[in-house]
């Protein structure tokens, strides 16, 4: 495996785990959002008290995959940044309007109505945040950038440079796609967080509504790719491992749901996370050798060697201490069945 | 508003915002670790309330520092994409330790502030440890990369293009010492004498509260003493400006020309258009002396300059009068603070010096802003000194005015509420009053309010 390879695994993986842990809080955020009937605020309740001691730390992967991006593949950070200026702002809105509303409603007043406010808020930014995450990085694999407009500059106006990339139905569906994965995951997670069978049965209900709604989202853009992400398609169907691999995720993902259905939570959740784990890995691994499709390969984009190297030794190191800590975050607080 | 001008403008802005709360994820742990560190040797619960308290502030300040710090690591390329493009791998290794950093906060943070029942009294102190360390750490390498854009070093620059790049060299390069010992301190000043002038403020409506004084004794000692290691720092920078960043000293001092035996100038208004600095106070020599270390040192004027390669100089002269005068007033309360406790033995508590406690308390994030926009206003025109011009940098897209009034908007609204959240949480501070035997002997203050009541 080349330098170049290794560190875009590295952050693949990284985008993985965040889709683990981070999507969870998003999805959180969303099953606050459509929380009804009469436990609806247990159900908020409990979303909060598993999201409050973890989110920030689930959140800083996302920070990996950027800082990754911008000291490994710097041509490939300022494409994106330069081009997807627009849905990594409503982005950074939106990460910043979730963050900021949970810890504002933990520490305002508790009268309903401050509550409620910064409940939609950050309901709805937690909504938001994801489907611009899953367009920017469908506009990335799609090949739609058009990387050559700067060069030439006047010939095409700001909306087919700007806008265009991201605002088609295949961005709009992985959009949907990503939020779905975030969402279920969320459900699937906090089936094993309360001790209250009612509530525990809620969220079996939403885990098992939302994977229908991966696996349909997951047709719909694998249908969408052949047309308007060719190249991410061709990964997803011509290499000798593409076909195997999904089926294999799909048997994991059936697997998941009749978990859900027997009631067998825990192994819901092993299963559910190699499902998203292997749907991010899978996406990554279709789109090898670019970063941005088709313009930069990850060789092209890369920095010189003599920064790959300490960077890539610095990440291993930097794993050693730091992936324990995690764990020992999540060993703190989980959440420990009565019976 | 030019497009140049609208990035530049929400950049300097999600700065000054993000350090805000920077500040506190530096400074507030150590002040946690003390007053826990105190709890479990003491065992008095007071010490543990007040940890707890703070702690609440703390959570409210690291979340909004966590997004807002995710928002510049996403700004310098949607702002900036060139700079990164040719940058961010020579400065690499700053930022992914900074990651790591980061990391190791964000953990040991939810731990801390969730964790009180979950783990041992000692663990627990344990991880507040850690956010201190990590804290600490993660400002300091964000200042080592922003120092290299003062003074790059770590590779060469051939047609063009950053080869044999060595991240360490850039890392360690010759501005970062004295940025990052000179932010880390500011980081501690502020928050010492921010907290102290929040507790003064509360001593001032309940002057028998312990919980207060405890509160107030404990931040003093800690903005106290790194305000005097803060001088020594300030003498650094100085000098190191003085050495490799000449026209940004001539920009701070309003240095038209060049001079052996420069004034220190103290206020004055500086007239870029006749290239003049007026109405200024004249320490003779002292500018050459504290720059160079000798009295009769040349001083570079900015008339040696290209006016193409001037930082503006106004801006640069004011916002560095203003924090070298925070932070001499931050010197002189802590100055008579320190005089009256070693007369008295005792913590002063008299109104008036309380009042000038509180007075204090704004100064520290007034001088860290100011001092940031020395740096940063005093590097222009240039986004690496003297290989990349700002202007050079920019993204291409047009409109940059709407994320700028999009950003601003979010930042006043957020400043708001958390400014609105923490003065709730301050009035909701525990009546621990002072002993009844004890309050016979306790200073005037409280024999003040008695007569004012």
């Amino acid at each position: 495996m080349s330098i170049e390879l290794f560190l875009g695994f590295v952050m693949v993986v990284s985008l993985a785990v965040y889709s683990l842990t981070a999507g969870a809080d998003f999805g959180g955020g969303v099953w606050d959002l459509l929380a009804s009937g009469p436990r609806a605020q247990a159900q908020r309740d409990l979303i909060k008290r598993v999201i409050a001691p973890i989110w920030e730390a689930n959140h800083v992967w996302l920070i990996v995959v950027v800082v990754v991006m911008f000291v490994a593949f710097p041509k490939a950070y300022a494409t994106i940044s330069t081009f997807l200026h627009i849905p990594l702002t409503l982005m950074l809105v939106g990460i910043v309007l979730r963050g900021s509303a949970f810890v504002f409603r933990s520490y305002d007043d508790t009268s309903d109505e401050a509550q409620r406010r910064w409940s939609r808020i950050f309901s709805i930014a937690s909504a938001v945040t994801p489907v611009m995450l899953g367009m920017t990085l469908a506009a990335v694999a799609s090949g739609s950038i058009p990387t050559n407009a700067l060069k030439t500059p006047g010939k095409l106006d700001f909306f087919s440079v700007y806008m265009a990339p991201w605002l088609g139905l295949f961005p709009l569906a992985v959009g949907g796609f990503i939020l779905t994965i975030f969402a279920y995951v969320a459900a699937v997670y906090l089936t094993l967080e309360t001790d209250d069978d009612a509530l525990r049965e809620d969220f079996r209900k939403k885990a098992i509504r939302s994977g229908i709604g991966v696996g349909v989202f997951a047709w719909l853009c694998l249908g969408l790719a052949f047309r308007d992400a060719p190249l991410l398609a061709n990964g997803l169907r011509k290499q000798w491992w593409s076909i195997p691999f999904q089926l294999i995720i799909a048997t994991i993902s059936i697997g998941a749901l009749i978990a859900l259905f027997q009631r067998k939570y825990k192994m819901a959740r092993v299963l559910a996370v190699f499902q998203v784990g292997g749907i991010v890995m899978g996406w990554g691994l279709a789109q090898v050798p670019y970063v941005v499709v088709p313009a930069l390969t990850l060789k092209q984009a890369a920095a010189p060697a003599s920064v790959l190297w300490p960077v890539a030794i610095t990440l291993v190191l930097g794993s050693c201490l730091l992936l324990p800590s995690f764990w020992y975050l999540y060993s703190i607080f989980q959440h420990k069945q009565s019976h | 508003m030019t497009d140049i001008l609208a990035a530049r403008t929400q950049m300097a802005m999600s700065l000054a915002f993000h350090i805000a709360f920077a500040v506190v994820g530096m400074g507030m742990p150590l002040l946690m670790v003390i007053s826990e560190g105190l709890y479990l040797k003491t065992k008095d619960e007071l010490y543990l309330t007040l940890t707890k308290r703070w702690a609440k502030g703390t959570a409210i300040m690291f979340a909004v520092g966590a997004v807002s710090g995710t928002v510049l690591s996403f700004e310098l390329g949607l702002l900036w994409p060139k700079f990164m493009e040719h940058a961010g791998p020579v400065i690499g290794m700053p930022f992914s330790l900074e990651g790591f950093a980061f990391f190791l906060e964000a953990i040991f943070l939810g731990i801390y502030l969730y964790g009180w029942d979950r783990v041992s009294p000692k663990w627990h102190w344990f991880s507040g440890i850690m956010v201190f360390i990590s804290g600490t750490m993660s400002g300091v390498f964000v200042v080592a990369a922003n120092a290299w854009m003062n003074t790059p070093t770590g590779f060469k620059y051939v047609n063009g293009k950053f080869t044999q790049i060595d991240p360490w060299a850039a890392m360690f390069n010759p501005a970062a010492f004295s940025q990052c010992l000179h932010m880390t301190l500011a980081a501690f000043v502020t928050i010492g004498f921010s907290v102290a002038a929040i507790h003064a403020y509360m001593l001032l409506r309940q002057p028998a509260n312990l919980f207060h004084r405890h509160a107030l004794k404990l931040s003093l000692w800690v903005g106290g003493v790194t305000l005097v290691l803060q001088l020594i720092s300030g003498d650094i920078s100085a000098k190191h400006v003085g050495k490799y960043q000449p026209a940004k000293l001539a920009a701070m001092e309003g240095q038209w020309h060049t001079e052996k035996g420069a004034p220190l100038r103290i206020g004055g208004i500086v007239d870029e258009k006749n290239e003049v600095t007026k109405w200024a106070i004249e320490l003779p020599y002292v500018l050459s002396f504290l720059a160079f270390n000798d009295f009769k040192a040349e001083v570079r004027g900015l008339k040696s300059f290209p006016k193409r390669d001037r930082p503006p100089v106004a801006i640069v002269h004011y916002a560095f009068q203003i924090m070298v005068g925070a932070g001499m007033w931050m010197l002189l309360v802590a100055m008579i603070g320190g005089w009256l406790a070693w007369r008295r033995k005792k913590l002063p508590l008299d109104r008036w010096y309380l009042w000038m406690l509180v007075s204090a308390g704004p100064m520290g994030l007034i001088a860290i802003e100011a001092g940031w926009t020395v740096t940063e206003v005093g590097r222009q025109p240039w986004i690496i000194y003297h290989i990349m011009r700002t202007a050079d940098a920019v993204t291409p897209m047009p409109g940059l005015i709407v994320p700028l009034l999009g950003f601003t908007l979010l930042y006043i609204f957020l400043a708001i509420v958390v400014i609105t959240l923490l003065r709730n949480q301050v009035f909701q501070s525990p009546d621990i009053l002072v002993p009844a035997e004890e309050s016979v002997d306790t200073d005037s203050a409280d024999q003040t309010t008695e007569k004012d009541a």
